[in-house]
């Protein structure tokens, strides 16, 4: 297979996530009536990070069980609300912990 | 006036502030991703500046590891960065309707989840200049965190490696959990993008799809399946 250009690569990442800023601000007057699309775009945050969550989270350490582990705690800090990064540190010292 | 525009400023980079510390740490996470797809730390710092998208970074990243086709590469951005989508048509709400569209524009562009939650917060019209200077200080945060993590992240020893790469998880945890736990829908939705991602991952052939094919895939058709199944009520303003 043909390798692709970084840079190419990189440069169609900005313009594509830029574009999808700043469409609706220039396209939308007024609001989105659609249910059905209203209540995907909805959707659409939360089932995407959730996608790339699991399994990737633990098949990044070193073994399993600490990413497991991670994931847990993770998920328990994060439901009560701690913010974005003291979850993402206490998942961090976890994995730390249950790497070896 | 250049007073009230200097007030500006400062309030946006003092909210700025602990937002760029925290994007420091999870952006060195994203930079060890960025290595392993072949970025320099110049093309990471670039890439992150201009995108400063957390996970949309990561999507793409493990896109170029795998000698993705270009068409992926702008599907992922377009499928994961949906969210900016929603927070660009709230944040639309917030503007003077006597501001520029310049300045509409270059708004638009300084969205992520955080600058997009401050700048929502901000009481009345949101000021352009507030929204510019805590994007700035914390895009120059990000980019740095990143670049760093390109250079360092083959420096320390395997352990902490592997245990800083779960940071970007958790900051995704952070950012669904909450949800889940205030709307039962979302908890399910949830859920089922779990099983789901974990039954693409172990089946044969499912399998041989790379995980950001996967994440576009899922992301469509469990968000569809949600959407059919429990459509928002009527005059639900959603969440932004």
């Amino acid at each position: 297979m043909e390798k692709h250009d970084i840079v190419l690569y990189i440069l169609l990442a900005i313009i594509a996530t830029n574009l999808i800023r700043v469409v609706p601000i220039a396209l939308i007057k007024g609001e989105i009536k659609n249910t059905f699309l209203k209540s995907f775009l909805y959707y659409v945050p939360y089932v995407t990070l959730a996608v790339m969550t699991f399994p990737d989270m633990i098949q990044a350490t070193m073994t399993p069980l600490s990413g497991i582990v991670a994931l847990g705690v993770g998920i328990i800090a994060a439901w009560y609300g701690m913010g974005l990064f003291p979850v993402a540190i206490i998942c961090c010292v976890i994995a730390y912990l249950f790497n070896g | 006036m250049k007073n009230s525009l200097r007030h500006d400023i400062l309030s946006g980079i003092r909210d700025g502030i602990p937002i760029a510390m925290g994007y420091f740490a999870v952006a060195f996470s994203l930079g060890i991703i960025a290595k392993k797809a072949g970025l320099t730390a110049l093309i990471g710092f670039i890439s992150s500046f201009f995108t400063r998208a957390s996970a949309g970074e990561y999507g793409v990243y493990t896109l170029v590891a795998v000698n993705a086709t270009y068409v992926e590469l702008i599907a992922m951005c377009l499928v994961v960065n949906l969210r900016y989508m929603l927070m660009s048509a709230a944040l639309s709400q917030k503007l003077s309707p006597t501001l520029s569209w310049f300045h509409r524009i270059m708004m638009a562009c300084c969205i992520t989840d955080e600058i997009f939650g401050i700048s929502i917060n901000h009481k009345g019209y949101t000021p352009p200049a507030y929204t510019y200077s805590a994007a700035l200080i914390s895009g120059i945060f990000w980019a740095s965190g990143c670049a760093a993590g390109i250079i360092a992240g083959g420096m320390l020893p395997t352990s902490i490696v592997s245990a800083l790469s779960v940071a970007l998880y958790g900051m995704f945890l952070a950012i669904i959990m909450p949800m889940a736990r205030n709307d039962r829908d979302v908890l399910y939705a949830i859920i089922a993008s779990f099983v789901m991602s974990g039954v693409f991952a172990i089946t044969p052939v499912l399998s041989d799809i790379n995980s950001g094919t996967r994440t576009i895939i899922l992301t469509i058709v469990i968000s569809a399946v949600a959407a059919w199944l429990k459509p928002l009520p009527l005059n639900n303003d959603g969440k932004a």
